[in-house]
């Protein structure tokens, strides 16, 4: 079976684009992202190949719509569900309140 | 950056990470102070110039460059290098008969201890699905035309194995030191996309 992750010999994705001077991160969630991650990881002990693993699951059409930090963040959450950290109902929760300025 | 464009509004992201962020410190699982420590080290104390001082001193130090093509994680170790990750680091030499160059087909695994955190391209799905099948013509929209004596060898990156390019160093730098050596060594040319700049030449190089 392979996945949409596994693009090696596809076609059709066209030229590669490249940036000059391009940061380490193009924006503050990015950063973000990335270091929850990886502190995540270390502190409910899940190995990086469980968050690659969730990555790779994401449905097709999200994993190539998908900025590739946001999905390490679908991933990230994937991961935090499965291992019970979090529950999906409270992400949005804690989302909506702090979209209305109801906690931070 | 097609790669950026998503069908959440702007604020998605962004929303979700602070969400996530606020229930893992609430829960005590994340220390923030932690994140900005994390943070600062990836911006600003890890990136190419690592990699860069590895091949200036394998280029001056041919018992170096045996031990470090020996074994790839110890030799960066040996230069005091924090070595961030458990993954194995394999050094692969380009000589007159063999150009490398390295991509990670299935997500994009990438030697952030000595080359920073990858550029957008190296993780992009037109880099990943074909300089496997058509490197040299990926190689050539980089600016670098690999001739056609040279073999290309291209290196799929796993969970396990990372690799870096050891660059040929360029010709006339008989003499230079160590420093001068580092200057001319990029991140392109140790992902294998390009070569060391070589002054007087102008070989195309983007970074």
């Amino acid at each position: 079976v392979n996945g949409i992750h596994d693009m090696g010999g596809m076609h059709g994705f066209g030229p590669v684009v490249r940036e000059a001077d391009e940061p380490a991160f193009h924006e503050d969630w990015e950063r973000r992202t990335f270091a929850i991650s990886v502190l995540a990881a270390r502190a409910i002990e899940f190995p990086i190949d469980e968050h690659r693993h969730a990555i790779e699951n994401l449905a097709p059409t999200v994993y190539l719509q998908a900025a590739y930090f946001e999905r390490w963040l679908l991933g990230l959450q994937a991961v935090l569900e499965h291992r019970g950290v979090v529950t999906g109902a409270e992400v949005e929760e804690r989302m909506a309140a702090i979209a209305a300025g109801v906690a931070t | 950056m097609d790669e950026r464009s998503h069908t959440d509004p702007p604020s998605g992201p962004a929303l979700r990470i602070k969400a996530l962020e606020s229930i893992l410190v609430e829960k005590g699982f994340v220390d923030p102070e932690a994140i900005d420590d994390l943070i600062d080290v990836v911006e600003n104390r890890i990136g190419p110039r690592n990699g860069a001082q590895v091949v200036a001193h394998a280029w001056v130090d041919p018992d170096y460059k045996e031990r470090l093509l020996e074994d790839g994680s110890a030799g960066i170790a040996e230069l005091g290098l924090s070595v961030l990750q458990a993954e194995h680091l394999v050094v692969l030499e380009n000589t007159p008969d063999v150009h490398n160059v390295v991509v990670c087909t299935l997500c994009s695994c990438y030697p952030w201890p000595v080359l920073g955190m990858q550029p957008s391209w190296y993780k992009s799905a037109a880099y990943r699905s074909r300089v496997v099948i058509e490197p040299r013509r990926v190689l050539a929209e980089f600016g670098l035309d690999v001739p056609d004596e040279v073999e290309v060898r291209v290196w799929d990156s796993n969970a396990d194995i990372r690799y870096m390019v050891l660059p040929i160093r360029p010709k006339g730098t008989d003499g230079w030191t160590e420093d001068e050596l580092v200057e001319l060594v990029t991140r392109d040319s140790m992902i294998g996309t390009s070569i060391p700049h070589d002054r007087g030449l102008n070989l195309a190089e983007d970074t």
